[in-house]
């Protein structure tokens, strides 16, 4: 089995080499530079990096003195420059090129939620495993039974001008396991220009429960293909928050969860705040395949200057007794902002529940004057509402997550 | 004279609403507004305190001997102006505790000061009630006294109630009565009193607590009547606002 899917991988990533995704602008992969595994030196503590960079990891939710965390991996391009797997008996954090060599089972996880040949980001993610032995990214597990409150913190660093970083995570929580993680995305003060792809499959058996929190902070020209899928079994729990308030070239993702297992529950929340240029392209697919599943999609987009948000949900029942909502909330703040609102349900059942709601507008008027009339100037009133309206409640994070998230939010929504 | 009005015409989305209107009202003064249902009493309301879709198109708008007619609302409010709103909207991630700490000029990392905390207290808010968003699924008597707490953390000089007591049970109006008190001075001797006001109401059930001292009557956009608030009201109870229209000589 393992050989023969070995050579599926390749050969269907083969053919998807210039197989455009079905939405967001088309990249020229071309336009961007391979890099070698490795390139940079490990490094003995994330204390030290230099202070520009922790700075930069410290906005997107990564602590370099690693409090109140289970565990750490950084990627600084294509080098896995430092992994802390000793901090918690209930998570294993390691690359996943050493998770590969260490878990012969692990193959049977590897391009099995997200497809090899599912666009040419995926494929030439796909490519660079199989021709040029270029295993990066993170494997994280959360051990049967276990339940550990402080996350794992992961960062993908691009640090060098021009560059195409991929990346291939795994993450799984065994059976009855909790497991948390926050993980962040940004570029070097210098860097204009770069790519990133990430590729994150996740698996979540029977009880089970995943926090996912990722803050991006990219620079203006990089672009930027995520590509995520969660698998989930009987009875867990994913929920996934995505926080974006950074101006970017393009930004492209469709994390997509398949509620495979009875009473199985997806929730995607994201914030997304799109500046200058920007295109963001950002959805969330919940396919509801098992009875008693349930999936929510809440977003909120804000579009400011010439940016683009396109905000889009899919909820997609198969069987009957599921249950999903979807709510898509945006502000257009400029006349050259723009927002498309795509909120999508599929009902291939009967006796099931699906319901949306999308608003998209301006600031409301009698808002601004509300405030106003308490002696807040127009300006500071309007960013106000902007903030409180894209600072909206996480729900779902152990108590003390809770508060960490809610200052990474905090933080993020302050420039808006 | 802390605030006075001149003249004053105004439209709101090309439409005239408010004519030839003339209003003085001194340091230390309440005065009611009464008039029926669209005769202008908000209009007149929104144009003193400055928002944008109310456009004077004749005379002025004075507050401390300043000419505040072209001034923003903030700008307004930051002279001592003051309002409490009939229905204000509800707006969601700001909190009735970052408000309060904005109007009373506080530092927004710093906990709510112990005067503030005292007075949520005797407005029957606890302590949780101020993280919420403000007035967002607020009940119509929450809605008032949060209203009433925002003024009393900004304590303006001059302060405008609409129909402060609408919606609000009984009992809660004489809470509601005492707190727009301390917001006139009425625990002053009348002669010491400093803070002024302009009461919105329809029924004049608030004037059963809080003594004004000069009643206004709007009709149709005019100020058809002025004087002693008993009388007037009196004379309302009886004729109803018809009896305004016809009574030009109580001027």
């Amino acid at each position: 089995m393992d050989v023969l899917s070995v050579r599926n991988v390749y050969e269907d990533a083969e053919r998807a080499k210039d197989k455009k995704a079905p939405i967001g602008a088309d990249v020229t992969i071309e336009n961007f530079t391979d890099e070698t595994l490795n390139a940079i030196d490990m490094i003995d503590d994330l204390d030290d990096l230099n202070r520009q960079t922790k700075k930069d990891l410290l906005k997107v939710g990564v602590d370099t003195d690693e409090k109140n965390r289970s565990g750490s991996f950084l990627q600084v391009d294509q080098s896995n420059i430092f992994t802390n797997n000793a901090m918690s008996n209930s998570v294993e954090v390691m690359n996943i090129g050493v998770a590969l060599d260490k878990y012969k089972w692990l193959e049977d996880y590897i391009w099995n939620v997200v497809k090899p040949d599912a666009d040419k980001y995926t494929a030439k993610t796909a490519l660079r495993e199989q021709k040029d032995g270029i295993n990066s990214g993170y494997f994280v597990r959360s051990l049967p039974g276990t339940r550990e409150v402080m996350p794992v913190q992961a960062c993908m660093f691009i640090g060098e001008e021009g560059i195409m970083q991929t990346a291939h995570n795994v993450i799984i929580a065994e059976e009855n396991s909790e497991l948390h993680l926050i993980t962040g995305c940004a570029t070097g003060d210098d860097i204009s220009s770069a790519m990133h792809v990430g590729v994150s499959e996740m698996y979540l058996k029977p009880g089970a429960k995943i926090t996912f929190t990722m803050v991006h902070n990219w620079a203006e020209q990089v672009e930027v293909r995520p590509r995520t899928g969660v698998k989930l079994m009987d009875n867990s729990t994913y929920i996934n928050n995505y926080i974006l308030t950074s101006p970017v070239s393009t930004l492209q993702s469709y994390p997509t969860a398949y509620c495979d297992g009875e009473n199985s529950r997806a929730i995607f929340q994201s914030i997304q705040g799109g500046k200058k240029d920007s295109i963001i392209d950002v959805g969330s697919r919940v396919l509801l395949n098992a009875k008693g599943a349930r999936g929510e999609v809440i977003s909120r987009a804000v579009s400011q200057d010439e940016s683009k948000i396109y905000s889009r949900g899919h909820l997609a029942g198969t069987v009957p007794e599921v249950k999903g909502h979807l709510e898509c909330h945006g502000l257009v703040l400029d006349d050259d902002s723009f927002i498309y609102a795509v909120p999508e349900l599929e009902a291939s059942s009967a006796n099931l529940e699906m319901s949306h709601e999308a608003a998209v507008g301006k600031i409301s008027e009698d808002e601004i004057n509300y405030l106003t009339s308490r002696g807040i100037s127009e300006e500071d009133a309007e960013s106000m509402i902007v903030r409180g309206f894209l600072n909206m409640d996480i729900t779902g994070l152990p108590d003390e997550l809770a508060e960490q998230t809610q200052n990474m939010i905090d933080m993020s929504v302050e420039g808006m | 004279m802390l605030l006075e009005i001149e003249n004053l015409a105004v439209e709101v989305a090309g439409k005239k609403v408010l004519k030839n209107i003339n209003l003085s009202i001194g340091e230390g003064e309440t005065h009611v507004l009464l008039g029926p249902n669209g005769a202008g009493k908000s209009t007149l309301f929104l144009t003193i305190l400055g928002f944008p879709q109310y456009k004077v198109v004749q005379g002025s708008i004075k507050f401390k001997g300043q000419d505040i007619t072209e001034l923003t609302t903030a700008e307004r409010v930051q002279l001592g102006i003051g309002v409490s709103f009939q229905t204000p909207p509800s707006i969601r991630g700001v909190s009735v505790r970052d408000l309060l700490k904005i109007e009373s000029h506080q530092d927004m990392d710093e906990d709510l000061n112990p005067r503030m905390k005292e007075l949520a207290d005797q407005l029957k808010f606890s302590d949780e009630f101020l993280d919420r968003d403000v007035n967002y699924g607020f009940s119509g008597g929450e809605v008032k006294r949060s209203e009433i707490l925002q003024l009393l953390a900004q304590m303006p000089d001059f302060t405008m109630f609409d129909e402060p007591d609408s919606g609000v049970d009984i009992e809660n109006v004489e809470l509601i009565a005492s707190e727009i008190g301390t917001l006139l001075d009425k625990d002053k001797p009348q002669g010491s009193r400093k803070r002024s006001g302009l009461l919105i109401t329809h029924l004049g059930y608030i004037l059963n607590f809080v003594s004004a001292d000069k009643a206004h009557v709007l009709i149709d956009g005019v100020i058809s009547c002025s004087g002693n608030p008993t009388e007037i009201l009196e004379d309302i109870r009886k004729n109803g606002f018809n009896g305004c229209v016809e009574c030009a000589q109580c001027l």
